[in-house]
């Protein structure tokens, strides 16, 4: 083979590459441009509202009638507030135990089943959920409530929602906690055994302290899960915009609210509710933010 | 001549089908520095793993024959975590947890039920000073384990072992992962120790087994081919092996 022939082909290959890299780069570039195009969108069609509303009408209003043009959304926020703190109640001791079960109690058979078993939890749409949630959860609240003397009519309650998200949130954290507490170098174990001490003891002195920063990961990533869940949460939660104090009654959540108004709504009512997903986002971002200042520490 | 602190009698360790050890008998002598040397894979590191019981966490391994401490078979009359508080282990990397330095000196004690502060305090003070650490930690307790330097953190690791009060110390090759003057320090330290405790080595080094110990088992291939004095060991072999292998003709 000649020279220029020779030249030619690393041209080609040279061309190859550089076409193969401008492919990555735009494909790296399309999921930055959709968020950046959402953070546009959202705040372009939500802070007039926000601001002909008056901030803080809109964010400490405790009316939402948006009939009378009065939009307060303080009911979602607080009821967005309550289900995720119900849902970390429920959800955060169940898996953090399910994934220190899996990382140092597990048999190889048991773990070959729990494994999938949490994946495949995972992968079951919110709306199936939501179902389970109406058929099972609300149901049985209700018995358990009236049971106990609770004058309500319906199961779909604040701990409805927080028992169904709690469940929901589950794989998230049993999968990042189980990760970082794989992650602990083993030889920590073996310094606590050395010593005299239990498994027990050598797991929660010792692997779970050091796996602290990915656990508390895993919970923020559930939490983020559990305040942008929207269809399941419809189903279970009641959806009545007004404050409450009480578990057993109806709340709204800030993504029910856009939901059940967006195919109707019109004018300042529907800016009003790209509004609230405004604040919802504005949410997410904080969470999203304590993430990865966790993350980074670990990394650290 | 030192009453004996651990006896071995025909020990033998499989890991699943694999014969790790054949027939070892030993003694180890009260107060004295006994150091295991030969190359890697010889078995060394699994038979001192065996005397604090760290084999049990293996898969697959079993142990058939006599190992005694005090003339209590480990494997029969003891609790296992017992075992371990009275015979420490300190490792080949040094190990501290992710926490503060005296949170790991305390870890033993507080492991084995102690809860009084000043009991702790002291405690701690006493370990760290034992492995000639306290001057360079006294002003820093608070601060964690892990950012100190690796043979600082490896006499953290002594000093850890040490405040769980074990009459036995084994030790994993504790300075193959250390700089000379670290390793200087460590061995210094380990002369001292003698004097409290029956100290084990586990050692690659064997210009080191011939500066701290008194007795040297030299291991090939799953066999103890040879124990005796250091000195006699090193300097009349009896074992054409040893030979080879002190003078460097193979390993």
């Amino acid at each position: 083979m000649n020279e220029s022939a020779l030249k030619q082909r690393s041209g080609w290959k040279n061309l190859r590459e550089n076409i193969m890299h401008g492919v990555f780069f735009v494909c790296a570039l399309a999921s930055i441009l959709a968020v950046a195009l959402i953070c546009v969108f959202l705040f372009a069609n939500g802070l007039p509202a926000m601001k002909e509303i008056g901030f803080l009408n809109f964010l400490s209003g405790t009316t939402w009638r948006p009939g009378n043009d009065i939009y307060g959304i303080l009911p979602m926020i607080v009821g967005s507030i309550y289900i995720t703190a119900g849902a970390i109640v429920i959800g955060v001791p169940i898996g953090l135990l399910t994934a220190i079960f899996m990382a140092f109690y597990c048999p190889k058979r048991i773990y070959g089943i729990l494994k999938p078993c949490t994946e495949l939890l995972a992968g079951i749409p919110s709306i199936v959920y939501g179902f389970f949630g109406m058929v099972v959860i609300a149901p049985v609240v209700l018995d358990v409530a009236k049971a106990c003397g609770a004058n309500i009519s319906s199961g779909a309650t604040i701990l409805s929602a927080s028992i169904l998200l709690g469940i929901m949130i589950l794989p998230t954290i049993i999968g990042v906690s189980e990760a970082a507490l794989r992650a602990v170098p083993n030889s920590y174990y073996e310094g606590a055994v050395a010593m005299g001490a239990t498994h027990e003891r050598a797991v929660f002195s010792v692997m779970l302290p050091a796996a602290k920063s990915g656990v508390l990961a895993g919970i923020v990533l559930g939490i983020g899960r559990a305040i942008g869940e929207t269809m399941a949460v419809i189903m279970v939660a009641g959806n009545q915009p007004r404050l409450t104090a009480s578990l057993l009654d109806g709340i709204r959540t800030m993504t029910a609210n856009i939901v059940i108004e967006m195919g109707y709504a019109t004018g300042l009512h529907r800016e009003a509710l790209i509004a609230t997903g405004v604040v919802l986002f504005v949410f997410i971002l904080l969470i999203n933010l304590c993430f990865s200042v966790l993350k980074r520490r670990k990394d650290a | 001549m030192n009453e004996t602190k651990i006896s071995i009698k025909d020990m033998n360790l499989y890991y699943g089908d694999f014969h790790a050890l054949h027939d070892i008998d030993l003694d180890i002598k009260a107060n004295e520095i006994t150091a295991f040397i030969g190359p890697s894979g010889c078995g060394k590191s699994t038979l001192l793993r065996s005397l604090n019981r760290m084999n049990d966490l293996v898969e697959g391994c079993k142990i058939t024959g006599d190992i005694r401490l005090d003339g209590e078979d480990i494997y029969r009359d003891c609790d296992v975590n017992l075992l371990r508080k009275r015979v420490g282990m300190v490792f080949q990397k040094p190990n501290p947890f992710p926490m503060s330095i005296y949170d790991n000196i305390a870890y033993g004690p507080r492991t084995h039920g102690i809860k009084s502060r000043v009991k702790l305090d002291e405690i701690v003070e006493t370990s760290l000073r034992h492995a000639a650490i306290w001057d360079e930690t006294k002003d820093c307790l608070k601060k964690s384990a892990l950012s100190m330097s690796g043979g600082q953190q490896q006499r953290i690791c002594i000093a850890r072992a040490l405040a769980a009060d074990p009459d036995v110390l084994l030790m994993d090759e504790p300075t193959s992962a250390l700089d000379p003057i670290s390793t200087a320090k460590i061995e210094d330290l380990v002369l001292e120790l003698k004097k409290d405790y029956t100290i084990v080595m586990v050692t690659h080094n064997m210009q080191q087994a011939t500066r701290v110990s008194d007795t040297t088992a030299f291991f090939l291939l799953g066999d103890m081919i040879e124990v005796g004095d250091t000195e006699s060991l090193f300097s009349m072999p009896k074992d054409k092996r040893t030979e080879d292998y002190i003078t460097g003709r193979f390993g």
